[in-house]
């Protein structure tokens, strides 16, 4: 009988327990399998999960650490991928029917970090379907549901993820983040999501959505081991041409430094007001009083082109968007449909298409090939790169002012599942002040910062320059000393634990 | 059956323009975005990966030398280089494409407005080269059925070997004022960039491997006209007669069409290597939307003010002036000239005279003997076994007397059979001419004594009958008898 508390602490306090030897890397990985077998039937976090692939890996962990051999900090702790991340061993759907079953020939470079860090794959979560959402509701395989309350949606794209961390299946997971797949399911779900600068973490291997957009990164339930998990992914890969050969700053030891006297925190005027839920602000405000409090110097900055950052971002999105999923066209992998010899390659690519998409991505390629299309090109897509670029030079002349600015996450805290199905534009509006971030490619955050009335989790997003992740971790590690200290532990206690969990806080 | 109409009567009617595209496969070893390898002829789809297969999640990343390679050829072509400048991609669905976009240049290319000055028939024109762009290459598509097209097939295959190898695509402006000589000066100009690529050594220019390709605008305005005429492009140009003779189809063909009333479509057309004439292809009146845009997987390229220089520096001699400059140095005419160009030998005679031969001996091997051999086996004439070096040692083995021109093949036939070098087989061989007077008066005296009437008219003053005799002696000693010698002889012997 395994420690039921195992299931709750923080991956590097096991990643100490299993340096200690207190723990066995396939005893801590059994015990996250047993979690999923019992919540996954509700939660639907997971699409694949990799028993026998887990264990093996992580007795070969515990193989090598007994032979005394020096491990990476994170080695032997299970994390969960999500399912856009290419795996050798293990599907990779995308959440779409088009993909299902495909397994891919190679390993994505973040993939291949893991494992050498010696992390134990669990399996692949959910998410909206090739990233296109903000409630995981767009999965061809069903919603994933928030461990707060199973009626509400975990945030999206990478609810999977989320969920998996916030239900305690899993320690740490990897997302990516195009307009704020990371951060907003960590702040509907009480976890830590951190978007680093673009170019800061290879792209290889994972399926692209948006490409000057995406950025793998980070999920976690305390800041230091969302810090550690980063440095495991950070760095320069020759795979990836946009990503940046530069030092990564140590982003562990800005999370443990817990001090942030003198920093001059921004609050962006233009992410709050109408549209955000009272208690979304109430928490907000808290927060920056808090900074002033430890002495930080809080300002208010303007930056007044994010108010048209959401519709830059759904005509550039989109039009990538179609251009890179035009490779899904029944010829080599994945689905296929109609090829019973009576059409041709053309008409088998359509009618695959037809059917193996759904609404949203549909909704989307349809945009996108309209913004790029002969006549429409300058006015749409030509027009949102040019609100791009004076969005990035309002980061700029904000960071002149500022170490770090700070907004709310999201507008509101979870919403119920199916509540904005039929609403696009409700939906789209989850990720308006995660959005700015994605097109200027400078690093972001999501730190729990406390609850609603109704009991549900709220984050506070902190976005920092570009290359400057270390300071993202240096207020978010603070943050959580001080909250957790009002709280009386991690917010995650607080919620209402699900009837099979098997996870216990000590 | 397609009307056409006499040549002469186009030209006295009509102004040709016409416009080249010319693909050029780049001979870099590995592909434009990808390790792959870029050899020719491997086993279908072994020379794949994630990425030429576009699979989900690969990304590309650019070869350095492909862009080194595009901008020499921009820098002998004239143009500018451009000091920063993005991928596009170009969307459109059709299965030899991976990704079903095609990762191009398209407003920024690399290199852009330079010009190429050639000679026709007497007559200097001046080509402008309106851009040179980076691309890469789409998969090869076999079409399975009787027709062996597209149209009928049963089934298609698919070898990804090609997809993403790097291309330059060299676009001209339109080129007006050829009249009669268009199809020569397009003709001359493909021949041109052949040559200099060649020289660049960027591309093996295999216009039978599609190494290099070519695709002809032509359009034809009624004489005094200020506006050019409806184009056809024209593709499937495969090699340099085809270029002068797909011209000459389409100028006919539209010059009928024309004064009959008619209007030329703006489209695709095949031309057909064995009917030399050209065909429909897919319409181009409702023009492919290609929904252009930056490449955001790939970051710009922006080469340096001082590499650009650097590369200037490589360049080799223009194909023109090196032309000319040979032409001087080995006492050729155009005609011998063009010879050893169509045999592609110039190279291999430059470093065999380097290596001190005598031109006229080298220019006489090499586009005589070695390039018959290279043509009977079906290969290039570089890719014989046989090096200028070895060459050069043959003429030298002439020059001084030890080897015959008859010996000499027989000194190549070793050296291309792997017998070692040219020294080699002739001592193995044991090929030298034999000039001892001892071993050749015995053979004399056999001769004349088994020719009693040949050597009774010598005697009578009839030397041109010396020959038979001499011809004699060469086969008793195996041709290695010194012909010059042996006439001696018989005359002291007869005379």
């Amino acid at each position: 009988m395994t420690d039921a508390t195992l299931l709750t602490k923080p991956a590097h306090e096991l990643a100490a327990m299993l340096r200690a030897g207190e723990i066995t890397s396939e005893e801590l990985t059994r015990a996250h399998l047993e979690q999923i077998e019992a919540l996954n039937p509700t939660l639907n976090a997971f699409l694949a999960v990799d028993a026998d692939g887990a264990l093996a890996t992580a007795r070969a962990i515990d193989a090598r650490r007994a032979a005394g051999e020096e491990l990476g900090p994170l080695a032997g702790v299970p994390i969960a991928v999500k399912d856009n991340f290419c795996t050798r061993d293990l599907p990779t759907t995308c959440g779409s029917r088009m993909l299902e079953g495909w397994v891919p020939p190679y390993d994505a470079t973040i993939i291949t970090r893991l494992r050498d860090a010696g992390l134990v794959i669990l399996g692949k979560t959910n998410m909206d379907e090739f990233a296109m959402g903000s409630s995981t509701e767009t999965s061809a395989f069903g919603p994933t549901r928030n461990p707060w309350d199973i009626d509400r949606i975990p945030g999206g794209s990478g609810g999977g993820s989320s969920a998996a961390v916030a239900g305690f299946l899993a320690p740490l997971a990897v997302g990516s983040d195009t307009g704020g797949s990371i951060r907003q399911p960590g702040a509907v779900t009480g976890t830590v999501g951190v978007k680093p600068t673009y170019g800061g973490v290879s792209r290889f291997g994972v399926v692209a959505m948006a490409s000057s957009l995406d950025q793998p990164g980070p999920v976690a339930r305390t800041v230091l081991d969302a810090a550690l998990l980063h440095e495991v992914m950070a760095g320069h890969d020759p795979r990836d041409s946009t990503s940046i050969d530069r030092p990564v700053p140590a982003l562990a030891d800005a999370a443990r430094l817990r001090d942030v006297r003198g920093m001059r925190v921004g609050v962006v005027k233009e992410l709050g007001g109408e549209g955000y839920d009272v208690a979304v602000e109430a928490r907000f405000l808290e927060a920056v009083e808090l900074l002033k409090e430890a002495g930080a110097e809080v300002i208010e900055v303007s930056c007044p082109h994010f108010t048209y950052a959401l519709s830059a971002y759904y005509l550039i999105h989109p039009a990538e968007v179609s251009s890179n999923l035009a490779r899904f066209d029944a010829m080599r992998y994945g689905m296929r449909c109609g090829d019973d010899g009576t059409n041709g390659a053309e008409a088998v690519t359509s009618i695959t298409r037809g059917e193996g998409f759904g609404r949203e991505v549909k909704r989307r390629l349809i945009i996108g090939t309209h913004a790029l299309s002969s006549g429409y090109h300058d006015q749409y897509y030509g027009s949102a790169q040019k609100v791009r670029t004076l969005v990035a030079r309002d980061f700029d002349a904000a960071f002149e002012l500022c170490d770090v600015l700070v907004s709310p996450t999201t507008p509101t805290v979870a919403f119920k599942l199916g509540e904005r199905m039929n609403d696009p534009l409700a939906m789209y509006k989850a990720d308006l002040c995660t959005i700015p971030s994605n097109l200027a490619g400078n690093a972001s955050a999501s730190f729990p910062v406390g609850v609603s009335d109704e009991g549900l989790p709220i984050g506070l997003q902190v976005m920092a320059p570009p290359l400057a992740d270390d300071r993202l971790y240096r207020i978010g590690g603070w943050l959580e000393a001080v909250l957790e200290e009002t709280w009386g532990g991690p917010l995650l206690q607080q919620m209402k634990p699900l009837p099979e969990t098997k996870a216990v806080f000590a | 059956m397609t009307e056409i109409l006499d040549y002469d009567d186009v030209l006295e009617s009509f102004d040709p323009a016409i416009g080249l595209e010319v693909h050029v496969e780049l001979s870099t070893a590995s592909k434009m975005f990808c390790g792959c390898s870029t050899t020719f002829g491997a086993e279908p789809n072994s020379q794949t990966c994630p990425v030429c297969l576009g699979l989900p999640g690969s990304l590309p990343v650019v070869n350095a030398k492909a862009v080194e390679s595009a901008i020499r050829i921009g820098l002998a072509l004239n143009c500018q280089i451009a000091p920063w400048g993005r991928f596009a991609r170009k969307n459109y669905f059709y299965p030899d494409m991976t990704k079903n976009f095609q990762t191009s240049q398209y407003d920024e290319p690399i290199a852009h407005d330079g010009w190429v000055d050639l000679e026709v028939e007497g007559e200097m024109f001046r080509i402008e080269v309106e851009r040179a762009h980076m691309e890469e290459d789409a998969g090869k598509l076999t079409h399975v059925g009787t027709s062996g097209r597209i149209h009928g097939a049963e089934y298609s295959l698919l070898d990804y070997n090609r997809a993403g190898t790097p291309l330059i695509e060299i676009v001209t402006r339109p080129i007006l004022g050829t009249g009669a000589k268009a199809p020569q000066v397009a003709k001359a100009y493909v021949s041109h960039l052949r040559d200099l690529m060649r020289a660049l050594k960027v591309s093996d220019v295999r216009m039978e491997h599609g190494s290099l390709r070519c695709d002809a605008n032509i359009s034809l305005a009624h004489k005094g006209a200020q506006e050019l005429g409806i184009r056809t492009e024209t593709k499937n140009v495969n090699s340099l007669r085809s270029v002068e003779r797909a011209i000459t189809f389409e100028m006919r063909r539209q010059g009928a069409l024309l004064l009959d009333g008619g209007r030329v479509k703006q489209e695709t057309r095949h031309f057909d290597e064995a009917t030399g004439t050209t065909r429909s292809g897919r319409s181009k009146e409702e023009a492919q939307d290609y929904r252009y845009f930056a490449e955001p997987d790939l970051v710009p390229i922006a080469p340096s003010a001082e590499w650009i220089e650097e590369l200037r520096a490589t360049l080799p001699e223009q194909p023109v002036a090196r032309r000319k400059r040979l032409a001087t140095e080995w006492d050729a005419d155009e005609l011998a000239m063009r010879d050893i160009v169509a045999v592609g030998a110039m190279d291999m005679i430059e470093e065999t005279v380097a290596a001190g031969a005598p031109p006229q001996a080298a220019r006489k091997w090499w586009v005589g003997e070695l390039a018959r051999r290279a043509n009977e086996g079906g290969v290039e004439l570089e890719e014989l076994p046989i090096t200028p070096r070895d060459v050069a040692e043959v003429c030298a083995l002439v020059v001084s007397g030890e080897l015959n021109d008859k010996l000499a093949r027989q000194v190549f036939e070793g050296v291309l059979a792997g017998e070692g070098s040219a020294r080699e087989v002739v001592d193995a061989r044991g090929l030298a001419i034999v000039s001892d007077d001892g071993a050749l008066k015995e053979a004399v005296d056999k001769a004349i004594a088994a020719n009693p009437d040949v050597a009774a008219r010598i005697r009578d003053g009839k030397h041109q009958a010396i020959g038979a005799l001499i011809g004699q002696v060469m086969k008793a000693m195996r041709g290695q008898a010194d012909a010059g010698r042996v006439r001696e002889l018989v005359l002291e012997e007869l005379g």
